[in-house]
Parts: structure tokens; C-alpha cells; sequence
């Protein structure tokens, strides 16, 4: 069976600075894939290229084993690849229940004119979306008035609105208050698992990282040094000391 | 607003109209002008809530009333003259469109203001075919085989007008709440995401691009039918301006802004023509000082503000 999406030797420097130098990666369906690593390691940029945001000067990657690189951005998610960002791209000037409502439309088909996009049926499915990430009480909040926890979340419900078969997501914890982040991730990998999305994320807490992932993916200077379950990886006295920065005195990071 | 209550005003407004022009005859000439202007800043409104705004506009204008003016030549039929000069100002709209929703903001309005002096330049200087600045009187027209003449004419034309002012506006009010409208307000504020929920916004920019054009080329059609005499001016850069500004003066909450703001704008031009011939335009900028300082929604957002109020 091939992978959901893979990845060869995906390479891409800007200037002098290798964001991707060699990357090869697959993802099988239905598995949640963290990616971990410092910063500038390439982890985003591995990201914007699937997306189709940048173009790798060398490799190929593939979705259902179709290759994907070259495609625009526009034409991947609608192979059903979506993403959510680092920092929330949502409709400031729209409230939660329309930012949602617009990504089922854009699913759906976006050339309607003459039937409101609050129609029963797009608002129905938005407000259950919605509920389903908790945020009920927000709906009707203009988006420039959220705070960053509540951004974040809504625009992962509006990658979740488009029915993705893959969703890569940017830090989604990354903003969102510390005593209310596991609540918000058990939310989140339930609503995904019960639409049977495979899920790649990039994350920084090694807590959310080993409760959540099947496996775990280190990203070092473009590369990727070391992929497996998170029991292993996320003991790795290699990894605790570059990535996690503890020493390795066997500090018990995952619960796995 | 509800949609009862702009849809109860926007009959009230037309009723308002009618009566005016009847009780004032000197009137009907200022209104049929003021709706036209409405249509094309209508589409205006269009392009503002993608937060585009278009300085070239009266290219559209000035297509659809020198199509008019040439096509009553050939064919001096009203009802088809109308909607021909408006396809004609979508087709072409279309075609600079797809050139033009490739850029935002300021590269955007000077795109289009440059166009549109191109086509100035063009009926300034083909003095052969388009008799240069003088413009062209247009011939007889028709309206279902009538004259189009006189004083019936001057009431066919504002009847036309005010038809195309409430089906157009009735189409924008409902596509502006439409999946394609509010992806045309997600233009202005977060393009990107459109992109990745497999949205073009440039497709999105196009479609509005086109409808105004065509709302551009109707009011340019019913000006040429009102004046009965194209010029080149249609299509200056001043008369695009006068666009923006009463899409301004009127507000961009509502489409009975752009109507409010039309109206406004003709009637202060006239006052202000008659009592300060020469200084009309001091006027003009004071009245649109006070919208920006004291009313930055507009005659509309003025009007929302008291209902809401009450």
C-alpha cells in the first residue's frame, strides 16, 4: 500500500540557509504525524511546500500517489489537502459562524449569487462544526475581537470545514492558554478522528507531542534526524538534548 | 437593517422621486442623472468591499454612452440600445478585468485610470469618427417604436432608470450576502485563506469587475439617452472621481448608498451651481469634508445610525 503523501528528497535553500536538504517522508492515512524540532529547522517549510505556498528546487511529493508539486495552492486542497496556519488567517471583518460558513461554501462551490450563504444548510453544518470545537459560545464574535486561543482553534475548524482527506496544521497549540491546551487538543483529535483525517503537526509541547501522536518526526537543519513512535523518539537522549533542551538525566517526557 | 425595512425605503425613494419629478419638472432631468450615476457607483460599492477602489470607471461609462450614440445610427431602438451598450461595457470589462484583478490598491485605481485616459485620448483625437471634444449629438431614438421625445421621453428615460436601479440594486443587496459577495469581502481582509479553501480571488474580483462594469455601462446608456449628447468628458478622470465620491457621500453599508449619494451630490451641484456660480465645487468639497469628519458611513451610515436609535 503507498503512503497517503510522500515526500523525496525535497530540497529548497534560501541563500545559504537549507530549509529542506533531502526530506523524505511518508504519511500513512490515518495516522496523527508530529513534527518536532528548534527553530529554523524547516518544519513550516516542509509545510508551504505541500501546500503548494513553495516550490522545492528539487524532489517530488505526492498525494494518493499523484504528484502534487507545481500544483497551486488552490488545486491541492482541492485534491483535499488543507492546512492551518502558524498565524490565524481568518475574515477579521466576519463573525466565526461566517468565517466557518464560508469555508463549507468554498467546499460546496463558491459561485452562488443569488442564495445567502447562511442558508439553512451551510449554517447548520457551520454551527455544528462549531459546537464540535466548543466554540459555540463565540459564534456571533466578530474575528478581530477573539483572542489568539480562539483564533487558532477557528482556523482549524475552517481547514476541518473543507473536508480534507490530509490536514497539515501550524503550531495549533502555539497561542492557546497553557490550562486550556489539553482540553483543546482532546477536542481537536476527536473531532479529526472522527472524520478520519490524517493529521501532520507541528508542535512544540513534547506533552501534547507523546499524549497525542503516532509518531513523531524531528526536523534538524533541513533534515529529518530521527522519525518514529513518540515512546522512542521522545526519549532519545539525542533528541531530549537538541530539540526537547533538558539533559539527559532520564527525564520521563513522554507518557507513552 | 432588516431587508424589509431597505426594501419599504427603497420604494419610499422611488416614490419620492416620482412625485419630485413631477412637481418640479426641472427636476427630472437632475434625478434621471443622479439614478444613472447611482448604477455605476452601485458597482463601485462592488469593488469597495473587496477594499478596491477603481479610478477609472467612467471608461465604462463613456463606452456604454458613445455605443448609444453610434448605435442609434444603425439601430434607434431604446429597449435594445440599453442593454447592448451594457453587454458591450461588460465584454470589454471582462477583457481589462482580466488584466487588471491581478493587482490591489493603488496599483489597482491608477490601472484602471490609466485605461480609461487612454480611451479618452482615443474620442479626443479620432476627430474623424468621434468629432473630438465637440462629442456627437445623438439621432432620433425610439422606445417600442415611439419617439423617444419630449416630455414622455424624459419620463421614459427615468422610468428606465429607476427600473434598472431597483433590479440592480435588489441583485447586489442579494449577491452581497451570497457565498461569492462575502468571499469578495474576504478579499479585503485575509486573500490568502481564500487561496487555500480553493477559492480564486482573482475569479472572485473578475465577477465583480464585470458587474460593475455592466451597472457602468447601463448609467453611461441612460445618461446618453438623458443628454442626448456624448463627450469625451464621459470619460475623464474628474468624472471617475465623481464616482468615488459619491460612493463616499453615500456610504458603502447599504446599496440605497449609492443612490442617497447620487442624489446628494446632483442636487448640491445644483444649488450650489445656481448660488455660487463659480464656486460650486468649494461646495461640493465642503459637503464631502463634513461626510469623511462628522459621517464617515455616509448618507446611509447616517440613516442606520438614527433607526437603530429610535
Amino acid at each position: 500500500m503507498t503512503a497517503l503523501l510522500q515526500a523525496r528528497d525535497l530540497r529548497l535553500a534560501f541563500g545559504g540557509l537549507k530549509a529542506a536538504d533531502g526530506i523524505d517522508l511518508d504519511v500513512e492515512a490515518g495516522e496523527f504525524l508530529a513534527i518536532i524540532g528548534p527553530n529554523g529547522a524547516g518544519k513550516t517549510t516542509f509545510i508551504n511546500m505541500t501546500t503548494g505556498y513553495l516550490k522545492p528546487q528539487g524532489g517530488s511529493i505526492a498525494f494518493e500517489g499523484r504528484p502534487i508539486l507545481g500544483l497551486s495552492p488552490r488545486r491541492i486542497v482541492g485534491l483535499g489537502v488543507a492546512r492551518s496556519f502558524q498565524l490565524p488567517q481568518l475574515f477579521t471583518e466576519h463573525t466565526v459562524l461566517q468565517n466557518v460558513a464560508l469555508a463549507v461554501a468554498a467546499r460546496e462551490g463558491v459561485w452562488s449569487v443569488l442564495n445567502p450563504l447562511l442558508r439553512p444548510r451551510f449554517r447548520d453544518e457551520a454551527a455544528e462544526l462549531i459546537e464540535r470545537f466548543g466554540l459555540t459560545r463565540i459564534a456571533e464574535v466578530r474575528a478581530d475581537a477573539l483572542n489568539e486561543g480562539a483564533r487558532k482553534l477557528v482556523d482549524i475548524a475552517m481547514a476541518v470545514a473543507l473536508r480534507p482527506r490530509l490536514l497539515l496544521m501550524d503550531e495549533p497549540t502555539s497561542g492557546v492558554a497553557a490550562a486550556e491546551k489539553m482540553g483543546i487538543v482532546e477536542t481537536l483529535v476527536r473531532v479529526l478522528r472522527e472524520a478520519r483525517v490524517t493529521a501532520v503537526f507541528v508542535e512544540h509541547d513534547m506533552e501534547v507531542v507523546g499524549r497525542f501522536a503516532d509518531r513523531v518526526a524531528v526536523w534538524g537543519q533541513g533534515k529529518i534526524a530521527a522519525l518514529g513512535p513518540p515512546s522512542r523518539i521522545l526519549n532519545d537522549p539525542e533528541v531530549q538534548r537538541t530539540v526537547i533542551g533538558i539533559a539527559p538525566t532520564g527525564g520521563a517526557h513522554a507518557a507513552a | 437593517m432588516t431587508r424589509r425595512s431597505e426594501t419599504l425605503l427603497a420604494f419610499a425613494g422611488a416614490v419620492l422621486i416620482l412625485v419630485l419629478a413631477y412637481a418640479v419638472p426641472w427636476l427630472r432631468f437632475v434625478l434621471t442623472i443622479a439614478l444613472a450615476k447611482g448604477l455605476a457607483v452601485l458597482g463601485i460599492l462592488l469593488l469597495l468591499r473587496a477594499g478596491q477602489v477603481s479610478f477609472g470607471h467612467a471608461l465604462y461609462l463613456a463606452l456604454a454612452a458613445y455605443t448609444v450614440a453610434f448605435g442609434a445610427m444603425a439601430l434607434p431602438e431604446a429597449l435594445l440600445l440599453v442593454p447592448l451598450a451594457a453587454l458591450f461595457a461588460g465584454v470589454v470589462g471582462l477583457l481589462i478585468g482580466l488584466f487588471v484583478v491581478r493587482y490591489r490598491e493603488i496599483f489597482f485605481g491608477m490601472l484602471n485610470l490609466a485605461l480609461s485616459m487612454v480611451f479618452y485620448s482615443v474620442l479626443e483625437k479620432f476627430y474623424a469618427l468621434t468629432h473630438g471634444a465637440d462629442g456627437i449629438r445623438l439621432p432620433p431614438v425610439t422606445f417600442l417604436g415611439r419617439p423617444l421625445a419630449g416630455e414622455a421621453g424624459e419620463w421614459t428615460v427615468l422610468g428606465m432608470a429607476l427600473v434598472l436601479a431597483l433590479a440592480c440594486g435588489a441583485l447586489v443587496r442579494v449577491a452581497l450576502a451570497s457565498p461569492l459577495g462575502e468571499a469578495l469581502a474576504g478579499i479585503k481582509t485575509r486573500e490568502t485563506r481564500l487561496d487555500f479553501m480553493g477559492v480564486s480571488p482573482k475569479r472572485v474580483l473578475l465577477a465583480a469587475y464585470v458587474a460593475s462594469a455592466v451597472m457602468a455601462g447601463f448609467a453611461g446608456a441612460i445618461i446618453a439617452l438623458t443628454t442626448r449628447h456624448v463627450t469625451p468628458a464621459l470619460s475623464y478622470w474628474t468624472t471617475s472621481g465623481e464616482l468615488v465620491f459619491i460612493a463616499i457621500l453615500g456610504g458603502a453599508g447599504s446599496v440605497l448608498g449609492p443612490f442617497l449619494g447620487a442624489a446628494a451630490y446632483e442636487l448640491t451641484r445644483v444649488y450650489a451651481a445656481a448660488t455660487f456660480a463659480n464656486a460650486w465645487q468649494l461646495v461640493l468639497g465642503l459637503v464631502l469634508l463634513g461626510v469623511i469628519v462628522f459621517a464617515p458611513g455616509g448618507i446611509w451610515g447616517m440613516i442606520a445610525r438614527s433607526r437603530r436609535a429610535a
